[in-house]
């Protein structure tokens, strides 16, 4: 039976259990004197659920078990025994022939596949009633079970709440699922990475070319993976010209925005700060490479200085104009945590409200600000798609902003998309560059979040 | 106090150096407060640039120029009979015969060599489409007004070379041009011709992997914040499962695209550039958005109303769901939209998982090749062709105003539903 089928038997089943459940309750609490443990919809609730979660957890475990089956069955028939015994070609062939049983594909390039079709399509309508079959019965047997336990006093509300926890708590773990997940994948393949590239390599060299070469003998055929010129890109972009920008702007936006402007201005201004939040990177990524890097190339040619057409200068500019909205609300969440009273005595004592501000407010925010601006470090490191777009691919060591540099996030990009197999060392490489930047992210915030907790507790 | 002595004559502050003194203070007030406006002007105005460059360029792909070919059919090359075009076969009939050729044939007819140069390579598509829908034209001679070729689109706007801006003026002053609005721009997919090129194929992969991604972060992100927030008991799980969601909300996005590759298309070898694979991949970077806003919408209903239910015999779990749900339910709406709006703009993890393939046809489901729109943006912006520019800048113009839609509601919902208690 095809699966939509299937599902909506199973939900009209589910709906039959919850209403005549209700209703049995509904009469077993009538009568003079008598009560019953929990209202009639949990009764039906609790059949209901017995109907359906045995059976929906055995089609999932049946879904991943049939296609072993059929392939078990096909085999175990005459139309087999005629197949190669080398395994690469024989599962081509049961592949093949299992698409063409499903009217996936339309004819064979195989014959052997042709001939084995017909077992597939029989093999497989056979396990698929079976499933449906005892996907039904164990739906009936559930709710019969749990009908048989409907009484006055029976806590069905309990039963149910207890289901409800559980669904709930499964909630909450798939977070550390997917930590985990993320934590795994990354090692697991950072792992086969560095067990042909040396980690010391990868970690200190100075030279980043990974394109394996096609044949064995061409030149630099096996890749060279030394990363500082990644690391330094990175740094050079996100933590250096992006900061360059971001720092003064945000903190003096912030600054401004709490200390000076009008209500109606304030009100005005800071939806549009936050607006360069909320503007997708690949549109920054846009503008980079399409408004600002010509400019900034013609800027470089005309202070003689050597620059390409993508620059480290025109996509770290722009990164910092993005990370302004994010410094700015941590400077302003951190000036804002400066006690009233620090700020009342200076003012007091007669100096300016700029006085007050650079002297009194921002050393006494200067944890706020400075984990703010770690964390603004963290994101900027981790955006792909304004350096993908404007700072270019050539891996070079350079401190020269002109010039094109290439960071770890748009290495990322360039190995993983294209065509290529699995396992080559330069796709791996992709993996040990995302643990790397996976490790430095986190650590930078650790380390900003306990900065700013260490310092809010300072004023508490 | 040894050595300090305190000079007990009052400061004279009306004596020249302390004037001089006060100005110069008053007017670093000034400089200060004219730097930190200065501040903020240069980020609204990079605002303000970014918008209006991606406007003056954009605006212009919303437009289409139209050329005026007559074709003659019963004199031209293509074989195909009115009366096949009736009923079942009509598919088939049109798919057999060879539009593209005779288009291409009356426009060098009309407009001497070269002239089939002059269209669209996709607009024998839409003489297909109007002979389906009116198969009587074959039986005459009649002008088909098609969309040019974006070569020589680029002469409408003023960008080609000489000799081709001349044959437009020519053909111009003929009155052979008119312009106007590209429905097909929003109805089209990607094309490798930028005159031909459409958002909708794109549209429909972002609107597919977000329904993805709703229907799986919103119920996980809502039930872990409750749980954290209602019911978590405090031991090293729960910290555990804080640190993780605190922890994931920062991680930069291209992980999370590593993860999808790495999970769910080598591992559980889901369809590649799916909006399945795309949407679960977004739903796990949206989820810890989600469960932060949920936990602060849950903390801020006051615990009286807990207190007053379970005064009357409520349950610990219709405590919550009959009444701390419902009223920190605004606040978590709000969350879910600006995460939502988040993930629509997302394209780095999307690249991981395969989905810039060339996709000519709108994705008929959630496990058809796919692409979405930052990413078709993206694309189009590697494209050497000139008229791609006009197409990115309009791509973006309209991700933009989806962008500004959703925030919008965010707005509308906080400002209408917010309640201080």
């Amino acid at each position: 039976m095809p699966g939509f089928a299937l599902l909506f038997l199973l939900a009209g089943l589910g709906l039959i259990a919850w209403l005549s459940a209700r209703a049995r309750a509904v009469v077993l609490g009538k009568g003079e004197g008598l009560r019953l443990h929990s209202v009639p919809a949990y009764h039906g609730w609790y059949v209901a659920l017995w109907a359906l979660v045995p059976a929906l957890l055995f089609l999932a475990i049946w879904q991943m078990i049939a296609p072993g089956l059929v392939t078990d069955s096909v085999l175990s028939s005459p139309a087999a025994a005629a197949l190669p015994a080398d395994a690469m070609s024989r599962s081509a062939i049961l592949e093949e022939a299992r698409a063409l049983a499903s009217g996936e594909l339309a004819g064979a390039f195989n014959p052997q596949s042709e001939s084995l079709a017909p077992a597939f399509a029989s093999a497989g309508r056979y396990y698929g009633w079976m499933g449906t079959a005892l996907a039904l019965l164990l739906a009936f047997a559930g709710g019969a079970f749990a009908w048989t336990r409907l009484r006055r006093d029976f806590r069905a509300r309990n039963k149910v709440e207890r289901v409800v926890m559980i669904v709930l708590l499964t909630a909450s773990l798939i977070a550390i699922l997917t930590t985990l997940g993320i934590v795994l994948s990354l090692l697991f393949e950072s792992l086969r990475f560095f067990s042909r590239v040396s980690p010391l390599e990868f970690l200190f060299g100075l030279t980043w070319s990974p394109q394996t070469a096609i044949r064995a003998d061409q030149a630099g055929s096996s890749g060279a993976f030394g990363a500082v010129p990644l690391f330094w890109g990175t740094i050079f972009i996100g933590a250096i010209i992006a900061m360059i920008v971001a720092i003064p702007l945000g903190l003096m936006s912030a600054i401004y925005l709490t200390q000076y402007a009008h209500k109606t201005a304030r009100a005005l201004l800071k939806p549009m700060l936050e607006m360069l939040a909320g503007i997708p990177t690949v549109v920054y990524g846009y503008f980079a490479a399409l408004t600002l890097a010509p400019w900034v190339r013609s800027l470089g040619v005309a202070l003689g200085i050597p620059s390409s057409s993508e620059s480290a200068l025109a996509a770290g500019l722009v990164m910092g104009v993005m990370i302004i909205p994010f410094v700015s609300s941590m400077a302003d969440d951190s000036i804002a945590a400066v006690p009233q009273s620090m700020r009342d005595g200076s003012l007091a004592l007669g100096a300016t409200t700029s006085e007050t501000i650079r002297k009194v407010l921002v050393p006494a925010a200067l944890p706020g600000v400075v984990g703010g601006v770690l964390l603004a470090v963290s994101r900027a490191i981790g955006e792909t798609m304004i350096v993908v777009m404007a700072a270019g691919l050539a891996a070079n060591l350079t401190a020269n902003p002109f010039d094109s540099v290439t960071t770890v996030t748009a290495q990322i990009v360039q190995l993983l998309t294209g065509d290529q197999e699995f396992d080559s060392a330069k796709t791996l490489a992709a993996f040990a560059l995302g643990l790397v930047l996976f490790l430095i992210t986190l650590l930078l915030n650790v380390v900003a979040l306990r900065v700013v907790k260490k310092y809010r507790e300072a004023y508490e | 106090m040894d050595g300090l002595t305190v000079d007990p004559t009052p400061t004279d502050w009306g004596s020249n150096d302390m004037r001089k003194r006060i100005a110069r203070r008053y007017r670093s007030e000034k400089r200060f407060r004219a730097v930190g406006f200065a501040a903020i002007a240069t980020s609204v105005g990079f605002l303000a640039f970014l918008l209006i460059t991606m406007m003056s360029n954009g605006l212009a792909g919303f437009v289409e120029t139209r050329i005026e070919v007559p074709i003659d059919f019963p004199k031209s090359s293509l074989f195909l009979d009115p009366a096949s075009l009736k009923g079942d076969g009509a598919r088939a009939a049109l798919a057999a015969a060879d539009i593209e050729g005779s288009v291409a044939e009356a426009a060098e007819a009309r407009f001497g060599p070269g002239g089939a140069n002059l269209v669209s390579e996709a607009a024998w598509l839409r003489v297909r489409d109007l002979i389906a829908e009116n198969p009587a034209l074959l039986e005459g001679k009649s002008i088909f007004s098609l969309p040019v070729s974006g070569d020589f689109d680029l002469a409408a706007k003023g960008d080609a070379p000489p000799p081709v801006e001349a044959r437009y003026a020519r053909l111009k002053s003929e009155g052979a041009i008119s312009r106007g609005f590209n429905f097909g721009f929003m109805s089209g997919s990607d094309a490798t011709d930028p005159a031909a090129v459409g958002i909708w194929g794109a549209f429909k992969g972002s609107l597919l992997t977000m329904i993805v991604t709703i229907v799986l972060a919103f119920p996980i992100g809502v039930f872990s914040a409750l749980y954290l927030e209602e019911y978590a008991p405090r031991n090293r799980w729960t910290d555990l499962i804080e640190v993780s969601i605190n922890n994931l909300a920062a991680v930069p996005s291209i992980i999370f695209g590593l993860l999808g590759l790495a999970v769910f298309l080598n591992f559980m070898h889901l369809p590649r550039s799916a909006p399945l694979v795309g949407g679960l991949t977004l739903a796990l970077m949206t989820m810890p958005v989600i469960v932060i806003a949920g936990r602060n919408a849950i903390k801020s209903v006051p615990p009286s109303v807990r207190d007053a239910a379970l005064g009357v015999g409520a349950s610990p779990v219709q405590v919550v769901f009959h009444h701390v749900l419902p009223l920190a339910l605004p606040g978590i709406l709000t969350g879910t939209i600006i995460g939502m709006a988040r993930a629509l703009g997302e394209t780095a993890p999307l690249l991981m998982i395969g989905m810039r393939a060339f996709i000519a046809t709108p994705p008929g489901g959630i496990s058809e090749p796919a692409t979405v729109l930052p990413v078709q943006i993206f694309l189009w912006s590697d494209e050497v062709s000139h008229g791609f520019i006009e197409k990115t800048s309009a791509a973006i113009i309209v991700l933009l105003l989806f962008l500004l839609a959703m925030n919008g509601l965010a707005i509308y919902l906080r400002n209408k539903f917010e309640r201080t208690w």
